[in-house]
């Protein structure tokens, strides 16, 4: 069956300042989709956008097959989530689960059994006659949640719901609006500038930079096969290597410094003999030795080593450029070491340097 | 993370403070000084008014009653002349309250939708609006006052009550909007989305929502309308008639009558009269008039 939301050719401007260009975006049922990107990409603006709380410039927005562009917010069918929670202050949990439903004339009987389910998905039943003030961070956050939920729309809107909450709190609840995903089936658009909510939430991650979509696709395609400059670095702590060169013999090799990487095994399109490229690799995506291995390797030095308890971070100079790779705990290097790199081929990223597009 | 396990010996609580410390002294000093010197006005105005003609000629201002009379306070309400009318200055302190409560109910209703509107339902040249608002706040009431004397006079209301009332809501406007507009803008603006999500429209909203989260702005507009139009004289004078005249007029009009004898003592006690009101509002809603300031100083 079609899809839960479509955004068609959005546009929005704010004054003479184009904050959203030509937009779209198609939501299939029941997906969960993030919007990711640093602040000021546009993504809450959007998410402003598909709930109606602000008025688009031109374009057209259907959710649920019916066209909404002009539609109230809460006749859209959907439920909305905020960062600072926006429980009203003066209303008891009850009071603030049951306030969209009065609106909307839903009948007392009807109402009730709402919140008793919401409730109890939530687990805030003892919670019920409280007043917001009254609740810690991330039960005022799952009463947002619940007030969603009471709605019982088909499309929920999350703008950077966990920001708010300490990063245990955050862990735990990412975890739970998981599992209220597998459990309602609902469609979900989710924007957030934390990637790794990002991966780990999404069916797809829509990655956003001034306004515009750069990449739409699974965490592990866009982690895997970033389509541009830009979506390599957001994406992955720490960020991407970048090796900046040119590639020889007809695409069949990498020219980095003095060192020449056969591309055999790249996962990608035609490489052809381009004077400017770049080389994009992982920091878990190299390997270091202290031998020279047999193949070609990139010989580097240890700057910095890093211990995160699970693994270590190496920081390295080759050929000039700053480098960094993940290696085993077992594998770490004192500063000064030299060392040599071997990378993964099959794993990498080849960008044209001048459209910084994915080869 | 501190080590619970380490626990605290050895003598608790507050070092034990001298009472009379070379700061304390200078503290207290300056604040008894200070006091009497704002309450001695009111001290002989009470005393006065407590006492008869003939002691009152003695001179002794400071000075308590010898025998205590409320025969002032009484002529005061209700016998002292102004022009024609004997009846004191209950008639005034009527006419007060006929001015003061639908003027501040009314410019209070309009300036805090004003302002709600303003933050949460900006329109194109909301902003240039505001600010002409703004502006007519730093005209002087002078120059105004002949032109709308002609205008009441064409809307056929001058000289009435209802004239008096639709000016103190006009010239309350722009200091009230501003009021309520920073006080809104200090709610998050996220609320309002979610009411909006919610399903609840302008009036809903401010009603349901915004009101409720308001209350001490509210307090701080009641008492700043209340004392300015209960003490004001230039407007009362000017666009109303004798027989309308507002409490403060009158209380000019016995304290200046020159005909007979100067009777200090009713003077002293109409002049307390008049400024009862403002007085209770303060006493009765001065802790909420603090927090309603502080709260909206925060943003705006």
């Amino acid at each position: 069956m079609g899809n839960s939301i479509e955004v068609k050719d959005l546009t929005l401007n704010f004054g003479s300042i184009s904050v959203l260009k030509n937009m779209n975006l198609d939501v299939a049922e029941g997906e969960f989709v993030v919007l990711l990107g640093p602040s000021g990409c546009g993504k809450s603006t959007l998410l402003n956008c598909l709930a109606g709380l602000l008025d688009i410039t031109d374009g057209q927005i259907w959710i649920k097959g019916k066209n909404v562009t002009w539609a109230e917010p809460s006749e859209r069918g959907i439920g909305m989530v905020f960062q600072s929670y926006a429980l009203y202050p003066q209303m008891t949990v009850r009071g603030n689960l049951s306030f969209g439903l009065k609106n909307a004339k839903v009948p007392q009987a009807e109402i009730d059994k709402r919140i008793a389910r919401a409730a109890e998905i939530l687990q805030i039943q003892p919670l019920l006659d409280r007043k917001p003030a009254a609740l810690s961070g991330g039960q005022r956050q799952r009463v947002a949640i619940g007030r969603a939920l009471v709605r019982d729309v088909d499309v929920f809107l999350f703008d950077e719901p966990l920001s708010n909450l300490d990063a245990k709190l955050r862990s735990e609840l990412r975890v739970e609006i998981k599992r209220l995903h597998n459990q309602l089936g609902n469609t979900m658009v989710y924007v957030t500038h934390d990637q790794i909510e990002a991966l780990t939430l999404a069916d797809r991650i829509a990655v956003m930079k001034g306004g515009v979509i750069q990449q739409l696709a699974a965490p592990l395609e866009i982690y895997n096969r970033p389509s541009n400059l830009f979506v390599a670095g957001f994406i992955g702590s720490p960020s991407m290597n970048f090796l900046k060169g040119r590639t020889v013999d007809g695409g069949r090799a990498f020219l980095f410094g003095a060192t020449k990487i056969d591309l055999a095994g790249y996962d990608g399109g035609a490489v052809l003999e381009r004077d400017q490229a770049i080389l994009g690799v992982r920091p878990e995506h190299i390997t270091v030795s202290t031998k020279p291995p047999t193949g070609p390797s990139i010989p580097a030095e240890v700057e910095i080593d890093e211990h995160l308890g699970a693994d270590s971070l190496l920081w390295l100079k080759a050929e000039g450029a700053n480098m960094s790779v993940r290696v085993p705990v077992e594998g770490r290097l004192p500063a000064g070491t030299k060392v040599h790199l071997g990378l993964d081929i099959s794993k990498a990223s080849l960008f044209d340097a001048k459209t910084e597009q994915r080869i | 993370m501190a080590d619970t396990s380490m626990t605290m010996s050895g003598p608790r609580g507050a070092k034990p403070r001298k009472v009379l410390s070379g700061r304390n002294i200078m503290l207290y000093g300056i604040l008894i000084v200070v006091c009497v010197y704002y309450l001695l006005p009111l001290w002989v105005m009470v005393m006065t008014s407590l006492k008869g003609m003939p002691e009152v000629r003695l001179g002794n201002i400071f000075a308590p009653p010898v025998e205590v009379t409320f025969q002032p306070w009484v002529k005061a309400w209700k016998e002292a002349c102004t022009g024609l009318n004997c009846d004191g200055l209950s008639r005034g302190f009527w006419n007060s309250v006929l001015i003061t409560v639908p003027s501040v109910v009314i410019s209070i209703i309009i300036a805090s939708v004003n302002g709600y509107a303003l933050i949460n339902w900006r329109f194109k040249g909301s902003d240039i609006f505001f600010t002409i608002l703004i502006f007519g706040s730093f005209i002087p009431y002078q120059i105004m006052l002949y032109p709308i004397v002609i205008l009441l006079r064409e809307m056929g209301i001058y000289g009435t009550l209802w004239g008096l009332i639709i000016v103190h809501t006009i010239f309350g406007m722009p200091i009230l909007t501003l009021l309520f507009r920073n006080y809104f803008s200090s709610i998050p603006e996220e609320l309002f989305k979610a009411a909006r999500v919610d399903g609840a429209g302008f009036w809903g909203i401010y009603l349901r929502i915004m009101l409720p989260m308001s209350l001490p702005i509210f307090v701080v507009a009641l008492i700043l309308q209340v004392t300015g139009i209960w003490n004001d004289f230039l407007f009362g004078v000017v666009f109303t008639k004798p027989d309308l005249y507002p409490m403060t007029v009158q209380l000019n009009n016995i304290v200046n009558s020159v005909q007979g004898v100067k009777e200090y003592n009713v003077n002293m006690a109409a002049t307390v009269l008049t400024g009862l009101v403002p007085l209770i509002v303060y006493f009765v809603s001065g802790k909420l008039f603090v927090r309603g300031i502080a709260a909206g100083a925060v943003k705006g």
